[in-house]
């Protein structure tokens, strides 16, 4: 039975008929918004392609290849390959959690396997949209809300996101959380469990505070009050604000932002490369780079509803929610509205783990795009 | 069988229901995005501009070039020198900053302590701030530095400006000194100068009454400086206003001339045009060398200065009050010439009594002058006559007539720190001590002692009050800037025109008639002799005991308990033109050292004839009539 109910849902489709299926529209909307990255970053080493630039660029490229790879293989194949990856991840953050090389601030982010430096947790937030879409396909709505079945999906957001606050990394964990409940959400979990948890969550708020690293809470008092830190975490607050705010309605010109030029900027060909754009191209170009986003995001909601499988649309929207959150939670920190966390700016941002994974990431949501007339029948989901 | 059950239909249509929702709550997410650029960039973007702006940009001090101070003839003074300094940039010196001290101790003499403070001095600096290693270094100095600047990375070469008083110490009372800026001097001036790094300010003298004008006004340099202050380049640049020039009244070769004279012995002197007041040289002796002070006093330089005997740190001239003796006398006798007492004549017996004291003429010894008339008793200092004279003109007339040829008050020379001497009254005895005045105390002040003070400057004073019968004040700036320095009018005093010839009688008898305490001494050169009046002030009151053991004489004294000597003089006799006022501490000696100063620089002065000279500021109508006038 299973075999023929495979063969009626699929249509097959040769690797030329996947290529030209691909969103390129898409392609080109990403390709605009790297190309905007590059700029920011050969501006911010004072018109050089050195030493950021050029590697990110390289970087890209490297991406985009494995985008259209990752577009064209089937998506019952990322369906089965879901947990092993969720696996793979979870181990590999728990070793970086146990024997992780101590990166910035302290944090145990990295792991080095050879020549490799890769960060997990960005790992996982992948595998965690795969791993749990794949759970949800199997799950029916009446299920869903079951006690003991959303005990699976709770655990599987759960683990790794402890273990990535553990490390500690605040900002990926919430994000983790955040795709996690966003999935359950989607998949169709009851009001009843919804209310509640944001209340209780709200009610939480004090422990998790006494819970909460030293740095960590010193960065909640310095965003609630910069000035009782002028000099420095709140400096670079502040910092960034002015950056931003001086740019106005048209900027300062490319090159021209005094306050990227003059080192005035904290971390600014990474997590603060924003206000490099809003310093130098202000309002006007801000505004477009959002809009630029906000097509993205629309390409992927639209893939994700056009899917014909409940793994491709949880999957689809997934990746986009999880491109979402990057956004609003690097926008919102360095422009002073939440605390500074170190979420890059996707596909802006200098950084190798987060380019590559976020293009990796839109190649799913291509390949939900190209199989979206796959219809997978729902036994091919859950736990087995 | 249904590959796919209804339960699937319904939770495809939750899903999209819900991720409606989910889209509606991405869009109100990039909507307070939006709004939060809006809001910084639009609404606050003006504010942002500024505060971007004062961050980049940083107001950096430019400190304006020091006026110089030269005498009439344009002799600079003071002036300002190239200052070859070298520094170094700690993040530049690539082979450690004790090695490039030990390069460069090897080109130059470093003394430990100066590797010290360098090493201190990079330590509490940030890294790219250049730190002076050394200053004030000779032009080979710095050529070897230079020649060897390849080798040494992080050490720059530069050229500064420090004060020079290429005169050292032969003005120092005059010009003052600059030095580095205190707490209290911050107090009492906001000019922000004052806060710039090794800035200089006047200490004493002119440099110190003039400061403001001297000092100009700070330009300033826009800079664009990055997030750990490092200057990246200069936007724009306001040099300032410089410091004015302040032109003296001062003749740079009398004044030389003066100090050379002087020597070694703690003695000042001032020489006075007669005609307006302008002071022609001014010494106090020792003086001290005001560059020292540019460059920073040791402590053991400033305690061998503030301990030495004579005193050279006092402006002796300006702030020394002594007894003025028998240089008192002249103004006794104009005094009786106006009140009845022109024909006052004394006998002279070596002594005199009132009441239970008795009162001993200096010449008590040879048995008095015996007769003496008022010119007499100038020429030969009778102290009787002046007792007398005293006696009769009471403490009131005697205090008028002092104050009118200028004593016991401050002459108004710009010059800091001038003191007023003191001419006692009866109001100031019986405010001061409660006691109603004496009369032993009017005979005592006839001779210029109990407490009669005066300064060497109102000596001077009074001896061109007496040469040209005018208020003379004496005055030492002509030009300050481009403004010419207003002057008192010059008027009548108050004596006759007989009292004022009198007393210059009486004082050309002084040196120029055998008997004339100062005859010995007198300038011989036709045309250019002098009058003066000689006087000694003691130190300590002559008890009896010390004219019954003989021990009067000052070579048995010790050096700090023996008289001061005093000259006033002026020159020629005939339509005077320079007046002088000298004193020597503890000088007293028959051979008179000090009348013999006054007869040379006198001399000199007249001689150097600086009528025909032109002067070097600009002159105002007044002037060049005044010049035209003399010439």
């Amino acid at each position: 039975m299973t075999t023929r109910a495979y063969a009626a849902a699929r249509r097959t489709l040769s690797f030329r008929d996947k290529l030209f299926d691909v969103n390129w529209g898409l392609v080109m909307l990403i390709t605009m918004i790297a190309c905007v990255g590059f700029a920011m970053l050969y501006s911010v080493a004072g018109g050089s392609f050195h030493p950021w630039a050029a590697p990110q660029m390289i970087r890209f490229v490297i991406g985009i290849v494995i985008l259209v790879g990752v577009a064209t293989v089937d998506i019952r194949f990322w369906m089965s390959a879901a947990y092993p990856a969720y696996g793979v991840s979870l181990l590999l953050l728990l070793a970086t959690t146990i024997m992780g090389k101590v990166g910035g601030l302290g944090a145990q982010r990295w792991l080095e396997l050879g020549p490799l430096q890769i960060q997990p947790s960005e790992l996982m937030k992948i595998a965690l949209v795969l791993a749990l879409a794949r759970f949800l396909h199997g799950e029916a709505v009446e299920d869903l809300s079951k006690p003991q079945r959303l005990i699976i999906p709770v655990a599987m957001i759960g683990v790794p996101a402890v273990l990535v606050l553990m490390q500690p990394n605040l900002g990926t964990a919430t994000i983790l959380a955040a795709d996690g409940a966003s999935l359950l959400f989607l998949a169709g979990l009851s009001w009843w469990w919804i209310l509640p948890t944001i209340g209780s969550a709200v009610a939480a708020v004090p422990v998790a505070w006494r819970f909460m690293h030293d740095y960590q809470k010193r960065r909640v008092m310095t965003f609630l009050n910069p000035a009782s830190d002028a000099l420095g975490a709140g400096w670079n607050i502040s910092q960034a604000e002015i950056a931003v705010g001086s740019g106005g309605l048209a900027g300062k010109g490319f090159m021209q932002g005094t306050q990227s030029r003059l080192n005035f900027l904290p971390e600014k060909f990474t997590d603060f490369i924003w206000t490099v754009l809003g310093e130098e191209f202000g309002f006007v170009g801000c505004m477009a780079v959002l809009l630029l986003f906000a097509a993205v995001i629309y390409y992927g909601v639209r893939i994700a509803i056009s899917s014909r499988s409940q793994f491709g649309r949880l999957l689809a929207f997934g990746i986009t929610l999880n491109f979402f959150f990057y956004i609003l939670i690097n926008a919102c920190m360095v422009m002073g509205l939440i605390p500074v966390v170190g979420i890059p700016m996707p596909l802006i941002s200098y950084g190798g783990t987060a380019m590559l994974t976020v293009l990796f990431g839109f190649g799913l949501l291509m390949s939900v795009h190209v199989h979206r007339q796959v219809e997978i029948p729902r036994k091919a989901g859950g736990l087995i | 069988m249904p590959l796919f059950d209804r339960k699937d239909n319904s939770r495809y249509a939750k899903f999209t229901r819900r991720s409606i929702m989910v889209s509606g709550g991405m869009t109100a997410a990039f909507a307070l995005i939006a709004g939060r650029l809006y809001q910084l960039q639009i609404l606050e973007g003006n504010e942002f501009m500024t505060r971007a702006e004062e961050n980049r940009v940083s107001q950096r001090l430019v400190a304006p070039p020091r006026g110089r101070i030269l005498d009439r003839f344009g002799t600079e003074l003071a002036t300002n020198r190239r200052n070859y300094r070298v520094l170094i940039v700690a993040e530049q010196a690539s082979q450690g900053i004790d090695e490039a001290i030990d390069t460069i101790g090897k080109l130059i003499l470093l003394t430990d302590r100066q590797r010290e403070r360098i090493k201190r001095d990079v330590a509490s600096n940030k890294p790219f701030a250049p730190v002076p290693v050394v200053e004030n270094l000779s032009w080979d100095e710095f050529a070897r530095i230079n020649l060897h600047l390849p080798y040494l990375p992080g050490v720059q070469p530069d050229v500064g400006e420090t004060r020079d008083y290429p005169y050292g110490a032969d003005l120092s009372h005059v010009l003052g000194y600059v030095a580095s800026v205190s707490l209290e001097d911050k107090q009492n001036d906001d000019d922000p100068l004052l806060d710039l790094p090794g800035f200089r300010i006047g200490k004493r003298g002119i440099e110190k009454a003039f400061e403001y004008q001297i000092r100009g006004k700070a330009g300033d340099s826009r800079v664009e400086v990055n997030a750990y202050g490092r200057v990246i380049r200069e936007l724009g640049r306001d040099s300032g206003t410089p410091g004015d020039d302040v032109y003296l009244t001062i003749d740079n070769q009398v004044q030389r001339f003066t100090a050379e004279r002087l020597g070694s012995e703690s003695a000042a002197c001032t020489v006075l045009d007669v005609s307006n007041g302008d002071v022609v040289a001014l010494v106090s002796s020792p003086g001290y060398d005001p560059n020292e002070f540019n460059v920073g006093v040791t402590p053991a330089e400033w305690q061998s200065l503030t301990t030495d005997d004579h005193k050279p740190l006092i402006n002796k001239v300006t702030s020394g009050e002594y007894p003025p003796g028998s240089t008192f006398k002249p103004i006794l006798a104009a005094a009786c010439m106006d009140n009845g007492l022109e024909n006052l004549q004394v006998n002279c017996s070596g002594s005199m009594a009132l009441g239970n004291n008795v009162f001993h003429c200096w010449s008590w010894k040879k048995g008095g002058h015996g007769h003496v008339d008022l010119k007499r008793g100038i020429a030969v200092s009778c102290d009787i006559f002046f007792y007398e004279a005293a006696r009769r003109l009471g403490i009131d007339v005697m205090h008028d007539a002092a104050l009118t040829m200028g004593l016991g008050a401050k002459t108004g020379i710009e010059i800091p720190g001038e003191r007023p001497g003191l001419i006692p009254s009866r109001e100031w005895k019986l405010k001061r001590f409660g006691i109603p005045w004496q009369q032993g105390e009017t005979l005592n002040t006839g001779i210029g002692q109990g407490y009669v003070t005066a300064t060497p400057l109102q000596l001077a004073t009074l001896a061109a009050r007496i040469a040209s019968g005018n208020a003379v004040h004496p005055r030492i700036t002509r030009v300050v800037g481009r403004t010419p320095q207003p002057r008192p009018e010059l008027t009548r005093l108050s004596f006759s025109d007989k009292a004022i010839q009198t007393v210059q009688a009486g004082m050309n008898m002084v040196t120029n008639e055998p008997g004339g305490t100062a005859y010995a001494w007198r300038i011989t050169q036709p045309g250019f002799e002098m009058a003066g009046k000689t006087g000694t002030a003691q130190v300590r009151r002559i008890t009896r005991e010390d004219r019954a053991t003989g021990r009067v004489g000052n070579a048995n004294q010790p050096w700090n308990l023996r008289e001061h000597a005093l000259f006033i003089a002026y020159a020629p006799v005939q339509l005077p033109r320079y007046a002088l006022g000298i004193i020597m501490e503890h000088g007293a000696t028959p051979d008179h050292p000090h009348v013999q100063m006054a007869r040379d620089i006198l001399l000199y002065t007249q001689q150097r004839d600086p009528v025909k000279m032109r002067t070097a500021y600009p002159v105002n109508a007044a002037d060049v009539g005044f010049m035209k006038m003399r010439g």
